[in-house]
């Protein structure tokens, strides 16, 4: 596309028109993702993969508010031409404030009640990185690790040492009470009962049927499998892709766990072909490099964006549960997951929108 | 087919010009590693455990950054990290931020299997260590002599040093040739690879990370993907600038060109050590589930060390 043709595509779309909520039927949407783009930007948001089937109505239109929030506010940033790298960070701390998933306030507890975040963001271009583990006074991790990335040496730090960092780089921070919910609380007490790894945070464990029968995690045995993880991946409208991921990490985890969300390479990746975020059973995206196996099938097999997900999510998985979302530096966007559900969605740049949650 | 081990004691600007005094002592170590593990797969050992038993010997040896020997954080104290993983089932294991345990790789690899989860990091995995019960020791075990000075000429230069066999380089000249930004180097990490005749095959990799680093920081050893890899296909581990290796992620790209572009083992360590990572900054051993080695590097030079069931055996530095 010329410059010319982009402005006038930007002129003849009315201002607002691309922040509809816009859930098509499921036909007409498969296309709208599998569309061969044009090159404008493209924007995907989760929430995290693995729902109960049976959360409550009121909370499912809540979490989809959110993601429609998000979504509007990661569009009206690339509408302002923000870079990629920008709208991810930007998208990321509006779901790391909101208390609905399990990233920033709203994280799930660690066995000792208290909260232990993580998360990363990675620059497509150059394929700059910046990832932190075990922070409990940073607002926003997701910031923290691109100051990671952008004013240290290093990729990758962790716990005190990732805290001393923030307060060097004068970061906002709050209380670790800022971040736990009165819902956490009640979710560790039921998790320590069941003496289990929690994972969803918001049903009771004899009620929970995600997961598709899925008892055992890494050899343990786990009631419940409903990570909510949250996650951005965006390619502006010069083809730079970014992708982050923040999480509160799992209920009733140990002191110190650290999961996929700051892996580069397992929960986020980006290069100059796609950028991926991924949720869900840690442990198995880790073994399985999921996000950087997208990008390799694409870059080593010639795969395209959608028939990337579909064959990670299907072959790399093993007995796994998880899911991802997913931007080409083309423009396209997908997403794909194994669990039932997901909390996702998407838009691009030709106004095509959609909010989800289950298949 | 058959048996085939390759370890690395670090990959990096190792000068040609090192004194014999402190070269023949890391040759000594790391045939005596070699031979270690070539016993233990000539007696059938899993490789899993081999990988294991090589690496707990690199970390006890003080030539090498890993274990004892391990360099020293901005503060004057190790943090170690390790990885281990298991081709057959890729189960895999981690740890960071380790300040008394004296064989991280053992840590991991009940890590692996006595938790639900794959990486535990600082207080978390020092408790989960105690709780487990294995060999701790006071940090002074960790530190050598020869690191607190290298400790104190990186802080001279105000740098994160780069070299690890080197004697610093004036404080005029490091900082313009190791800018804080690309100082991200492991030069002295241990790993160790291995195939036994059934075509099993595991990874490990271990180490102090990097001299005058940020207290938290972790590299790409402990990173599955990065600097650890194994599945059905082949085993790896990698060394060099942390940085570099976690955003390539080399380890698993190895195993990606075989699995989805079909190049051969060889083929596809040159390819990401030269097209994927910039020359000076990493190196990586790797064996095949055919019992094929590889060891690549685009640094000056890599310890390492390899052999295989039909005799070949082989400890370098250099390129000769």
């Amino acid at each position: 596309m010329s410059i010319k043709e982009w402005e006038d595509s930007v002129i003849l779309r009315r201002p607002g028109e691309a922040f509809v909520e816009d859930q098509k039927a499921g036909g007409e949407s498969e296309r709208a993702r599998e569309r061969e783009s044009m090159g404008g930007w493209a924007i995907a948001v989760h929430g995290g993969a693995g729902v109960d089937p049976n959360l409550p109505l009121p909370r499912q239109e809540e979490a989809k508010k959110l993601l429609t929030r998000c979504l509007n506010i990661g569009v009206s940033a690339l509408e302002a031409n923000l870079s990629a790298l920008d709208v991810v960070e930007l998208v990321v701390r509006e779901l790391e404030t909101d208390p609905i998933f399990n990233s920033g306030r709203g994280s799930a507890l660690s066995e000792r009640g208290t909260v232990e975040m993580e998360a990363s963001i990675m620059d497509g271009q150059k394929r700059r990185c910046g990832a932190v583990s075990g922070v409990s006074t940073v607002k926003n991790p997701v910031s923290l690790a691109r100051m990671v990335m952008e004013k240290s040496p290093h990729s990758y730090l962790a716990f005190d040492g990732a805290e001393d960092f923030a307060r060097q780089q004068g970061l906002e921070l709050v209380e670790n009470s800022y971040f736990i919910t009165e819902e956490n609380v009640g979710m560790l007490k039921l998790a320590k009962e069941a003496k289990t790894i929690l994972f969803d945070y918001r049903v009771p464990a004899d009620t929970c049927s995600a997961g598709a029968g899925s008892m055992v995690m890494n050899g343990m045995p786990i009631s419940i499998y409903a990570p909510e993880t949250v996650g951005c991946v965006v390619v502006d409208r010069e083809g730079r892709c970014a992708a982050a991921t923040s999480t509160g990490g799992l209920m009733n985890k140990m002191h110190g766990r650290i999961g996929d969300s700051p892996l580069i390479g397992s929960g986020t990746y980006a290069c100059e072909l796609c950028a991926v975020s991924c949720t869900g059973e840690g442990e198995a995206i880790i073994r399985s490099t999921l996000a950087r196996d997208v990008a390799a099938v694409m870059e080593y097999k010639g795969l395209k964006l959608q028939d990337a997900i579909d064959f990670v999510i299907k072959e790399r998985l093993d007995e796994g549960y998880a899911g991802l979302i997913a931007v080409s530096g083309n423009g396209e966007v997908g997403y794909g997951f194994n669990t039932t559900g997901m909390f996702r969605g998407c838009a691009t740049e030709d106004g095509f929108m959609e909010v989800g949650i289950w298949e | 087919m058959g048996w085939a081990i390759a370890l690395h004691g670090g990959a990096g600007d190792i000068p040609r010009s090192m004194p014999a005094d402190r070269r023949e002592p890391r040759e000594a170590a790391l045939r005596h590693c070699l031979n270690l593990g070539v016993t233990a797969l000539k007696t059938h050992q899993s490789p899993l455990d081999v990988v294991e038993l090589v690496v707990r010997e690199l970390e006890n040896c003080p030539h090498f950054n890993a274990g004892r020997g391990s360099v020293l954080t901005s503060d004057g104290t190790v943090e170690m990290e390790a990885c281990i993983m298991n081709g057959t089932t890729k189960k895999c294991g981690a740890v960071s931020g380790l300040k008394t345990v004296v064989n991280a790789i053992t840590l991991a690899r009940l890590v692996m299997e006595k938790t639900p989860h794959i990486y535990l990091a600082f207080d978390g995995a020092e408790a989960f260590a105690r709780e487990q019960g294995v060999q701790t020791m006071d940090s002074r075990h960790f530190i050598t002599e020869e690191n607190i000075e290298r400790l104190k000429q990186a802080k001279q230069a105000n740098t994160v040093q780069i070299d690890f066999t080197q004697p610093a380089p004036s404080p005029k000249i490091m900082p313009e040739k190791i800018s804080p930004v690309d100082g991200d180097s492991q030069i002295g990490t241990v790993g160790c690879v291995a195939v036994d005749g059934l075509g099993n095959l595991a990874a490990a990799t271990s180490t102090g990370g990097l001299v005058n680093k940020m207290v938290g920081r972790i590299g790409d050893t402990p990173i599955i993907g990065s600097g650890t890899y194994a599945n059905n296909l082949c085993a790896v581990s990698a060394t060099g600038k942390g940085e570099a290796i976690i955003r390539a992620t080399v380890a698993r790209d190895v195993a990606a060109l075989m699995e989805y572009k079909g190049l051969s083992l060889e083929e596809a360590a040159a390819y990401v050590i030269e097209q994927q990572v910039p020359k000076g900054n990493a190196g990586l051993v790797a064996v095949s589930a055919a019992g094929d080695i590889t060891m690549p590097y685009n640094t000056a030079g890599m310890f390492r060390a390899c052999a295989t069931e039909d005799g070949y055996s082989e400890v370098a530095i250099w390129n000769d």
